[in-house]
């Protein structure tokens, strides 16, 4: 699954950790996600999309 | 798992350190009253029994761990890292047993099943890392 996390997280000029902040999680988390070695939870999905007020569609794409 | 970064892994390390404070103590004293031959029958098998719970104490730890811990990513590396651990200490004692009982090996006392699954834990640790090791930034 390829996603958006990176670009969206640049354009807030957000580090890793500060976005992991924000998710509650760890930055490993966001690092695995981010590079596709980790497709995160329905539920983490979630929190992903409402944080950056897009639909998960808009973040995350088959490959 | 290295430093310990959230409440669920500070648990873990403190659990682990209890369990194998409790290990060294109950170890001491089955070797002293009971290798010693002082502690005989019931109460000698009760006193054997306390080191063998103690290592299970950390076996416990993991479980709880892996119960525990809130960050989805970092519980699905530690489930990895146990099942590396489990396959590794399985295939090895299961070799080894067929060794031993062909008499190509010597007797290996069976708590060393122990020994290996955590040696498993790192081997576990050394999989994930390089299997997902990426870029790091911020």
């Amino acid at each position: 699954m390829k996603n958006r996390l990176k670009v969206l997280r640049a354009e807030r000029d957000w580090s890793q950790g500060d976005l992991a902040e924000r998710l509650d999680v760890s930055r490993q988390s966001v690092n695995a996600i981010e590079t596709g070695k980790y497709d995160p939870s329905l539920p983490l999905a979630f929190r992903i999309a409402e944080l950056f007020a897009l639909p998960i569609e808009a973040i995350f794409s088959k490959d | 798992m290295g430093y310990p970064r959230n409440p669920a892994q500070r648990r873990y390390v403190l659990r682990v350190a209890v369990a194998m404070a409790a290990y060294i103590v109950t170890l001491a004293a089955a070797l002293r009253f009971v290798g010693g031959g002082a502690v005989t029958g019931p109460p000698a098998y009760l006193l054997a029994l306390l080191p063998g719970l103690s290592v299970a104490g950390i076996f416990w730890a993991v479980g709880r761990l892996l119960v525990e811990e809130r960050d989805e990513y970092l519980r699905m590396l530690l489930v990895r890292q146990v099942l590396v651990a489990s396959g590794f200490t399985l295939t090895v004692a299961t070799i080894w047993g067929f060794f031993e009982n062909l008499r190509l090996v010597g007797h290996v006392d069976a708590f060393y099943i122990a020994v290996l699954f955590f040696l498993g834990l790192g081997l576990g640790s050394c999989y994930n890392w390089l299997t997902l090791r990426g870029r790091s930034e911020g």
